[in-house]
């Protein structure tokens, strides 16, 4: 398929994309979603999970595998207007830019904190932090974005 | 005729004034790079976060959230000044205090006449200008620059936010430089609450902003909202809010290293200037001096000679 997006990712650390793309996919807060060429104005917030940029001319990308970037994202927004999406995304990384030892502990202590049973905002904190050491232990192992 | 000595040592202390102000230059240099770097990261996030909460609020009614409605009278302004911890730095400090004195005489004279102009002030410098001049000031943001951090912007707009919603103040302006380029700063005054109709463009944001292409048949946009307006709406106002404050503190901060340095260059090249002045004078009264000793000499010998 043809590029025929126009895709900016920026983050509050600076902007991490800027290219054309075929498609998008994000995990909307509702379930994941992607967005394709021509597709309606559309405002949408998502959340903790893989972000899919897939174009094929983005070779300056490391790890771009089978014409597709994919990042780690914590959440954010993403307008579309006009083939044009915008994503505003809390942080992003790339496979190649995740601590895989570091997510790990992180997803094990994690764990450990709500199954010793806390509750209430630690509890909602403890399942956040599971849920983004999770998240980036998939990406990085390529698990996700394909299909 | 100049003393010699007096000469010397004002030549010395000239010396020493330039090194202070060499190493001045330097710190505000080193400290400038970081600066520009973390300014120039942010904007793209915080424009885009602009445009976007913009093309939301055009399609919603105001009544759609608290933030975006007009007041029907405006019964009190907050008014948030960022100015330096430190001074040193030319007329940075004074420009944003001109500027926000002058927004003030123009659009808050009678807000201020009946007593609800409010004033925050980040930064030193305009605490204590502002305090002298008897404003009632929010909250206490001194010393913040050198640890410049995220929940500084937080905390700014709970203050503020705060207060917008007891109703102490319908009304929150943000004044601060804007980072232009090493040598200028502008002023910018810009609406922060309620969330303006119109966004206002800074010089800077016309030169760096990319906003999407709208459509050109003239056909309103119709966004599909995703899960729905409503929680769009909570997840991003606090977002926006946050980031414009946020890089208006990281432009300030910018603006006034690079204002440093160019104020501690220009002082730095005064004092050679002076230097040099005071070493030519010091050169003449010492041939002066030695002119004068031959002179007494060769009389004193031709004196000696007719006899």
């Amino acid at each position: 398929m043809a590029d025929d997006l126009q895709v900016d990712i920026v983050t509050p650390d600076g902007r991490v994309f800027q290219g054309q793309a075929s498609g998008v996919r994000a995990p909307g807060i509702e379930g994941s979603f992607e967005v394709l060429s021509h597709h309606a104005p559309m405002i949408s917030a998502f959340g903790i999970g893989p972000l899919v940029v897939k174009t094929q001319n983005a070779h300056e990308f490391a790890d771009i595998r089978d014409n597709r970037i994919v990042f780690a994202t914590s959440g954010g927004f993403l307008e579309v207007i006009n083939n044009q999406v915008t994503v505003l995304a809390e942080t992003v990384e790339l496979p190649s830019e995740i601590d895989v030892e570091r997510a790990e502990e992180a997803e094990e202590r994690a764990r450990r904190r709500i199954e010793e049973g806390v509750q209430g905002e630690d509890r909602e904190r403890a399942e956040k932090a599971l849920e983004r050491a999770r998240n980036r232990v998939r990406v990085s192992m390529g698990q996700v974005g394909r299909g | 005729m100049p003393n010699l000595r007096d000469i010397r040592s004002r030549i010395d202390s000239v010396e020493n004034t330039k090194q202070v102000t060499r190493a001045m230059k330097l710190v505000a240099a080193a400290k400038l790079r970081k600066a520009q770097e973390r300014i120039f990261n942010t904007r793209p996030y915080a424009y885009k976060i602009a445009e976007i909460t913009n093309h939301l609020k055009e399609e919603l009614d105001p009544t759609a959230h608290p933030f975006f409605q007009e007041p029907e009278e405006t019964t009190g302004v907050l008014m948030i000044v960022l100015s330096g911890d430190r001074g040193l730095c030319g007329a940075f400090n004074s420009n944003v205090f001109k500027k926000a004195e002058s927004v003030i005489e123009s659009d808050y004279a009678a807000i201020q006449e009946q007593g609800d102009l409010y004033l925050l002030c980040v930064g030193s410098k305009g605490h204590e200008h502002f305090d002298k001049r008897g404003y009632t000031l929010v909250g206490d943001y001194r010393g913040v620059f050198d640890d410049l951090t995220f929940t500084i912007a937080r905390d700014v707009v709970s203050d503020a936010i705060e207060g917008f919603d007891q109703g102490i103040w319908s009304e929150v302006t943000l004044v601060y430089n804007e980072f232009k380029n090493t040598i200028s700063q502008n002023q910018i005054a810009e609406p922060l609450l309620p969330i303006p109709e119109e966004r206002i463009t800074t010089p800077v944001m016309e030169e760096e902003m990319t906003p999407m292409e709208l459509p050109q048949n003239g056909q309103e946009i119709d966004h599909i909202f995703e899960p729905n307006a409503a929680r769009l709406l909570d997840e991003l106002i606090p977002r926006y809010l946050y980031y414009q404050v946020w890089r208006a503190l990281l432009e300030s901060n910018a603006a006034e290293q690079g204002a440093r340095m160019v104020a501690m260059d220009n002082a730095t090249s005064n004092a050679e200037e002076l230097i040099e002045d005071l070493t030519l004078k010091y050169n003449r009264a010492r041939q002066s001096a030695i002119t004068m000793e031959i002179l007494d000499i060769t009389s004193g010998a031709e004196a000696l000679e007719n006899q």
